[in-house]
């Protein structure tokens, strides 16, 4: 995510080599490491602490006309761009927060529930990344394989599941998402709603799927007719491909079931 | 415009009526209805346009008060078979959508078209406490627009009355939360609506453009007969 330009290490190496140090190994033969303070949030080889703004994975009308090319223009051109304008902005005035990658840089911006001043913005990038990754022209229809099974292990049908996304979408209050997420510890999937820009990594959850229930979202298109607009995103936009790839990516961290080599 | 009374009382007969003599209620059930505008959607033009003004009261502020009675009317069913946990899962509910209904009566008052006198300075007292207050009427335009602006989300932004101090107040509200949430104490005098609703037709994601527009068409005499009511 993001600009941060690093090769993401396997996390297991990763591990080794901070462990490695906190043993306090100091070593003639490693003076170039032992210059660097090394925690376990720094992987970039050159400290990049800007971002930019990602361009969706397809044309900014190719979703019509269940959202326009004005409202895919509006918003991602005005309200994401914003947020990593104004992200960056703040960014150059602080000396800590540098190197994270997006996700490392939302669940530290959080502060464990109190959130620093670049949080919303950082979630908030985050955030419609990962939505019009959660989209696709001629999306909707029914998930497949892997993530179909798990649905149907954890809410009984799909149709069940759809039921409770579309009936947390209409009784959001205020602004805020719809998230289908893998919950970590519980090791199965669920539907939850956040307000303004929280975001379910902050709870060490995986998302999946996400929508978002900003008025901007869907005002152009819909006006105040939320309903509508939930059930088009459903049938037409959302993309269960993204899911499929998220839900073996999850696989990796989460233990659904007999380990098994993860089939999308 | 024809006004229609704000509450009409509607009266409930539990079910028990035909079965039991002894356990006869009338139930007196306010049910709320949607405010008339004392002007025309289109008046508030070019500050706000008519086709906002109309979906934002016909529809949005319609459905709190629908939302709102229906709350409430699953609240006195809960509270008549003693049942709290219902009582306390319908407080969100209530809070939600009784709050939008009170914020969006005040704010229908806020406004008059220019013709009106939409956009005059208060003169009278609540002019001069805001001088004393904020230093100018300038200050206190650029404090709430500045409060309006950097609010997160969805919510209101107010120039309020603390009843008790007397003293004049600029708060934001999150959602719908009325001012009194803010202060027990706190008479509102004014609220702006900076939920994306309530300008984004027009102004799109440029909220500034939009406060600083909606001042032509702020009603400070109401809010000056709310002020002078408090403070005689």
């Amino acid at each position: 995510m993001g600009s941060s330009c690093y090769s993401p290490s396997p996390s297991s190496s990763h591990l080794l080599v901070t462990d490695f140090f906190s043993r306090g190994f100091k070593s003639s033969k490693l003076p170039f490491l032992q210059k660097r303070r090394f925690d376990r949030s720094q992987r970039a080889s050159k400290i990049c602490g800007y971002y930019g703004l990602r361009t969706p994975p397809y044309k900014l009308d190719a979703l019509e006309p269940y959202m326009s090319l004005k409202t895919l223009e509006m918003h991602w051109g005005g309200h994401h761009r914003n947020y990593v304008e104004v992200l960056n902005k703040q960014l150059e005035k602080n000396d800590i927060l540098y190197g994270f990658t997006m996700d490392e840089l939302v669940k530290v911006t959080y502060n464990n529930g109190n959130p620093l001043p670049e949080f919303n913005n950082a979630a908030q990038v985050w955030n419609h990344d990962f939505f019009w990754e959660s989209m696709q022209p001629g999306g909707g229809d029914m998930p497949k394989l892997g993530v179909l099974q798990q649905i149907e292990k954890d809410f009984g049908s799909f149709t069940n599941f759809r039921e409770k996304f579309v009936e947390a979408a209409l009784t959001l209050f205020g602004s805020g998402w719809v998230w289908l997420v893998l919950k970590k510890e519980e090791r199965r999937l669920a539907v939850i709603k956040t307000s303004n820009g929280i975001c379910p990594l902050v709870w060490d959850d995986i998302p999946i799927i996400s929508l978002d229930m900003w008025e901007h979202a869907y005002y152009l298109d819909y006006k105040n007719d939320k309903g509508k607009y939930v059930n088009v995103f459903m049938n037409h936009l959302v993309s269960w491909n993204a899911a499929m790839a998220r839900m073996a990516r999850a696989e990796a961290f989460v233990n659904l079931g007999e380990p098994k080599i993860p089939i999308a | 415009m024809a006004f229609r009374p704000l509450l009409s009382r509607t009266l409930g007969l539990t079910q028990t009526l035909t079965h039991s003599h002894t356990q006869t209620q009338l139930r007196g059930l306010q049910t709320f209805s949607l405010p008339d505008l004392s002007y025309d959607y289109g008046a508030l033009e070019p500050a706000i346009s008519g086709e906002i003004m109309q979906l934002h009261h016909q529809k949005h502020h319609q459905a709190y008060i629908t939302n709102y009675n229906k709350a409430l009317e699953q609240l006195e069913d809960a509270v008549a078979k003693g049942d709290s946990s219902s009582v306390v899962k319908l407080q969100s509910a209530i809070k939600f959508n009784g709050g939008g209904h009170i914020n969006h009566s005040i704010f229908w008052k806020n406004l008059t078209p220019v013709s009106e006198g939409g956009g005059e300075p208060p003169h009278g007292s609540l002019g001069w406490a805001i001088d004393t207050h904020f230093g100018s009427m300038e200050a206190l335009v650029q404090k709430i627009s500045a409060e309006g602006a950097a609010l997160q989300g969805s919510g209101w932004v107010w120039l309020g009355l603390d009843k008790e101090s007397k003293k004049l107040v600029v708060d934001t509200t999150a959602n719908q939360d009325p001012l009194v949430t803010k202060g027990a104490n706190l008479v509102p005098l004014l609220g702006i609506d900076v939920w994306e609703h309530a300008y984004y037709l027009q102004y799109k994601n440029v909220r500034p453009d939009y406060l600083k527009n909606i001042w032509k068409v702020i009603n400070w005499k109401y809010a000056s007969q709310v002020y002078e009511k408090e403070c005689p």
